[in-house]
Order: structure tokens, then C-alpha cells, then sequence
């Protein structure tokens, strides 16, 4: 006999994200650092490379890598660019 | 509606098979009698035709009057008077069976019957049929709301919730209707009342969805107050879910079970309490663990980038030991009240042991203890991790004897974990890591391990015998990560 047992999950479907459109030249970029010991390294060469393209980049960070960044922070972001950057560390 | 004899019978009784023909033979001579089986429709049948019955009884479909009535047991015959109950005989009683019958105006040929016989147990009070049909009431009545999922016929049950992705890489025990519902029995909670939101997609935990996964962890019922309030615990914005499911970091949620329930619950607070052999104590755990994974919608090795990890993220549970303890419990120091239970849940390592078989004094020990405090994460690493001491009564006598509270234990802990700057500066020692020395003008000034005395948590529990105790070291601590947290266990068991 077929056997029925109830749904453990929250029953959400997870939502597929697309890539980011390319952004064109003079889009503002944030760099989101998530503050981990030398996030900072890496941002400032993906830095340097989008400035090389002629992107205006807004460096940003979260107040720290534990916890996801502050809605207020998101939003000020959303308003202020065109793209977030977030960096990843270890 | 004129008064009826409502007879329920079922077809593998002896008794009903006595009575069925009277009660038949007045049916059809015009009585106003309705017989209702309480079996399939092939076996009632059998019965009517076994018996020469005239008319095959009918259904009582999903035991609705079975269980509306709730006989003990079958024949039952009940006077209902427009719906409400005048009067009923269980079993075969021919005297108070015939007085029944005049009261609605017929005489029952009761002449081939024995005087007394007890009936069967009325069918809804089998236990898997009661299971049944209280799942199918939750159900109807919006208790339970959970999408059903079926697994077939031709698959393995324990291979398909591993192959949907809904285990930890252990069996789980299927969560049928009939076991979720029995353990909501046990929480005086709305199944639907939200418990909290799991991160990392923010799933919404029910006290259904909560239950559903203590039955496949393969908690004891009793159980699941204590899964609740660790579930609410955990979902606490300033114990950092997010970040400890996601982090590289090997800590998962250690539950602490502060109160006279873990006793209750049949919990191990003595010997091997933080090793095998106790259901409570394996599972409160990792039922909260796999709430994170299915309602959360964590995945090992996607959200949770553990570099290691550690065995106690399957589940971390245990409960604290109030026999012999030298202070107050956990959960009342965090301001629970006394005689109350808590859950206090902190983001831990996999525990390490602390030897000390020759302290007698209390200072010498809370040494010993320290140098093991220090060595959490790095011992050159300050001010990033919490610690959580599990002193052994062994260990917890000494404290006792000299009069130590647990504020005194953790100052002088506080105190002793601190090391000269010289020591953890980076490069000292061989070792690179540690302090940046442009924060290190006075090599002798001391630092502190702990960025204060009460981030040093003190639980008791263990085995009589053994001068031991266990040492945990946290995920990062305080503000910037997990701060500890607890919840009270509601009363209900």
C-alpha cells in the first residue's frame, strides 16, 4: 500500500535568480564588502578593474560578515547603483 | 425526528452475530431500527449473508457515529431521540435490550438469546484505527495543513525521503498523519502558530512543521515542547541562524535542556549524557537540525559551506544535571524562573575534554579550566569566541564545598584566561596568527580571552565518577555574531 507522510519543508519554491544584465560603461557599481579579513584585497582589484572600464564604483560593507546586511543598507544600495558586487572570503 | 435504535455491529463479532438477526427481524417488521457496521462493505456483506440477514447493514462511513457515540464496545444499541442519546446497552444485555426497544414502541424476539454476554471492542478504539481517524479529524478541521506526499507502492520508504533530499543522511521516521498528529497532542499550541521563521529562506515553522520533523528525528513525543521552544530559541535575530548555517566555521546550535522537564522527558543529564544510548537527548537536537534543513531550506555543502563541520551538527543536545548542582541552574541565571524549564542554545564546536584529577582547591581548577578556555579557536585568537564550560560533578563538588557561585567561577575564569600581549601578538611563538602588534605597546599588558566574565556560560551535567569536565568553544560571539539564547518550555506534557 502506498504510504503518505506530510511535507517537512516550508513547501516554498526557491526562486531562480538570472544573471545580472550586462551593465553599460559609467553604470554604478557597488562593492559590497562582507568584512572578512582581507575582503578588502580582493575588492580593491575588482576595483581597479572596473574603474580600468570606465564604471563608477561605490565601495560599501556590512556591518559584519555574521549576519545578512541590514535591510536599510540594501535599500541604500538599490537606490544608489546600478549593481552590487558582494565579496565573498577564506 | 421520531426516536430510533441505532445498533453499531461489526463482522468479527461473536456477539453481533447474536443480536444482528433481532434487531434485522424488526427492521423489517416496521420497527424503527437502524443498523450501522462499522466494518469494510465485502465483510459486512459476508456477515448479512452468513447470518440470512434480509438487508446488508450499512456503513458507518469513517466511523463517523462510532465515534460520535464512542461505545466501549459493539453491539451497541443507542435511544437517540432527534440526534441526542436517551439511553444505550453495550453488549448483549436481553433484559435492558428489550426495555430499550419499548421505549420506542416495538418488541424484540429476544427469545434465543443468552441473558448476558459482553460484546467486542467497538473498532474506532483499535489504536492504528484511532490514529487514522484522529489524522483525518485534524485534518477536516485544518489542524494539520501540510502538503501530502505519497510514496509508492514499489518504493522503499527510508530510500525515498533520502532520494527527495529531505534527511540528514540518517533514516528518519516516516511522518505519517497518524504519528504527527499524536505528537501534537502534546503541546497545548495551535498547530498552525507560527514558531518562527528558519533561516536561510526564511521558511515558516509552524508547531505542525516543527512536529512533522521531531517525528522524523525520532523524538519522543513528550518531547516536543522542548523542540519548540529550541525552534523559537534559535529563530532569534541575535543568535544569528543565517550566518551560523552559512559560515565556513564547523559550529552548529547546541540545545541545553535547563529544568526539572529534561527529567521528565526521560533526558540523560548523568553518565555519557553527551554520547549515545538516550532518545531525548539524541534527538531534541537534531529534530531543531532538521527544522533548519527542510524549513530552512539549509543544504550541506550549498547554504552551509562548513569547511569540516563537526558530528554535532546531526544534533547537539543535552540536559543540565539539578542533582548536586553547585549553583543555579542555566536557565534560571538567564532569568528563567526557578522550578521553570529553558532551553539555551549556543553556536558551538564539537566538545573538547578538560583532565584535571589533582586540583582540590578551587583556584587550582578554575586554572586548569582556563588554560583550556584559551585554547578556543587559536589560543593567540581574543575576543572573538564565547565559551561554554560543562563542569563534571567530579568537578563541580570543589566549587561547592568552597562556597563558589557561578559568577565567582566565571570571574576568576574571566581573570585567568587573560595572557600578556606579548604572547598573542602575530609572529610570537612561531605562529602567525594572533593581535596585530601595532595594537601591542606594552608587551606585558594583559588581554583578555573573553570580552567579559559572563560570556563564559556554565553548565553541569555528567556521570558521578571522573574529575572531568568539557570544554566548547562558540562560533564568533557577541554582537558581531551569535549571542546565546534561551526560551521557556511551556508546561504542557
Amino acid at each position: 500500500m502506498a504510504l503518505e507522510i506530510l511535507d517537512p519543508t516550508a513547501e516554498q519554491t526557491a526562486v531562480e535568480r538570472p544573471l545580472a544584465p550586462g551593465m553599460p560603461a559609467g553604470a554604478r557599481i557597488a562593492l559590497l564588502d562582507i568584512r572578512k579579513p582581507r575582503g578588502d584585497v580582493f575588492l580593491d582589484t575588482v576595483e581597479a578593474t572596473l574603474v580600468e572600464r570606465g564604471f563608477s564604483v561605490e565601495r560599501t560593507a556590512k556591518p559584519t560578515f555574521t549576519k545578512p546586511a541590514p535591510p536599510d543598507l540594501r535599500s541604500e544600495i538599490a537606490e544608489r547603483c546600478d549593481a552590487v558586487i558582494e565579496a565573498l572570503a577564506d | 425526528m421520531a426516536p430510533e435504535l441505532l445498533v453499531l455491529v461489526k463482522h468479527d463479532c461473536p456477539v453481533c452475530d447474536q443480536v444482528l438477526p433481532v434487531f434485522d427481524d424488526a427492521r423489517a417488521g416496521g420497527a424503527p431500527v437502524r443498523i450501522l457496521s462499522q466494518s469494510s462493505a465485502p465483510d459486512t456483506a459476508e456477515q448479512a449473508r452468513r447470518l440470512g440477514l434480509g438487508e446488508v447493514p450499512a456503513l458507518d462511513e469513517d466511523l463517523e457515529a462510532s465515534v460520535r457515540y464512542d461505545p466501549d464496545a459493539v453491539p451497541a444499541v443507542l435511544l437517540l431521540d432527534g440526534g441526542a442519546e436517551r439511553g444505550r446497552v453495550e453488549g448483549l444485555d436481553r433484559a435492558r435490550l428489550s426495555a430499550l426497544a419499548a421505549q420506542v414502541g416495538t418488541t424484540l424476539d429476544v427469545s434465543g438469546l443468552p441473558e448476558h454476554r459482553p460484546g467486542c471492542a467497538s473498532k474506532a478504539r483499535d489504536p492504528e484505527v484511532a490514529a487514522r481517524l484522529a489524522a483525518r479529524a485534524a485534518r477536516r478541521d485544518g489542524r494539520i495543513r501540510s502538503r501530502v506526499l505519497t510514496v509508492g507502492v514499489l518504493e522503499d520508504v527510508h530510500e525515498a525521503l533520502h532520494e527527495r533530499g529531505l534527511t540528514d543522511g540518517l533514516p528518519v521516521v516516516p511522518p505519517t498523519p497518524e504519528r504527527v498528529v499524536a505528537m501534537l497532542a502534546h503541546s497545548s499550541r495551535s498547530p498552525q502558530d507560527l514558531v518562527g521563521s528558519v533561516p536561510p529562506y526564511d521558511g515558516e515553522a509552524t508547531v505542525e512543521k516543527v512536529a512533522i520533523n521531531a517525528v522524523m528525528a525520532g523524538c519522543p513525543a513528550e518531547a516536543l515542547p522542548v523542540v519548540l521552544a529550541a525552534v523559537e530559541a534559535a529563530c532569534r535575530p541575535e543568535f544569528a541562524l543565517h550566518g551560523l548555517i552559512a559560515t565556513t566555521h564547523p559550529a552548529g546550535p547546541t540545545v541545553i535542556v535547563s529544568g526539572p522537564h529534561a527529567d521528565r522527558i526521560g533526558m540523560n543529564a548523568g553518565g555519557n549524557s553527551l554520547g549515545q544510548g538516550n532518545r531525548a537527548n539524541l534527538t531534541i537536537g537534531r529534530a531543531l537540525q532538521l527544522v533548519v534543513r527542510n524549513v530552512g531550506g539549509s543544504r550541506p555543502g550549498v547554504e552551509d559551506r562548513a569547511a569540516h563541520g563537526q558530528m554535532g551538527k546531526v544534533g547537539s543536545c543535552f540536559a543540565e544535571r539539578l542533582d548536586g548542582m553547585p549553583w543555579a541552574p542555566l536557565g534560571v541565571a538567564r532569568g528563567v524562573d526557578a522550578g521553570d524549564t529553558a532551553v539555551v542554545l549556543v553556536a558551538t564546536e564539537a566538545p573538547r575534554l578538560v583532565i584535571d584529577q589533582l586540583a582540590r582547591e578551587p583556584e587550582a581548577l578554575a586554572a586548569s579550566f582556563a588554560l583550556a578556555l584559551r585554547s578556543i579557536a587559536h589560543p593567540k585568537l581574543v575576543l572573538a569566541m564565547d565559551g561554554l564550560l560543562l563542569v563534571g560533578p567530579e568537578h563541580g563538588r570543589v566549587f561547592a564545598a568552597a562556597g563558589w557561585d557561578r559568577e565567582r567561577l566565571c570571574e576568576e575564569l574571566f581573570e585567568r584566561t587573560k595572557a600578556p600581549a606579548g604572547e598573542l601578538a602575530r609572529g610570537a611563538g612561531g605562529s602567525a596568527e594572533g593581535i596585530d602588534p601595532k595594537w601591542v605597546s606594552d608587551p606585558a599588558m594583559p588581554v583578555q580571552k573573553f570580552a567579559a566574565a559572563d560570556r563564559i556560560l556554565l553548565a553541569y551535567a555528567g556521570g558521578d565518577a571522573g574529575l572531568f569536565s568539557m570544554v566548547f568553544g562558540t562560533w564568533v560571539a557577541g554582537e558581531v555574531g551569535s549571542t546565546p539564547v534561551h526560551a521557556r518550555v511551556e508546561d504542557w506534557l
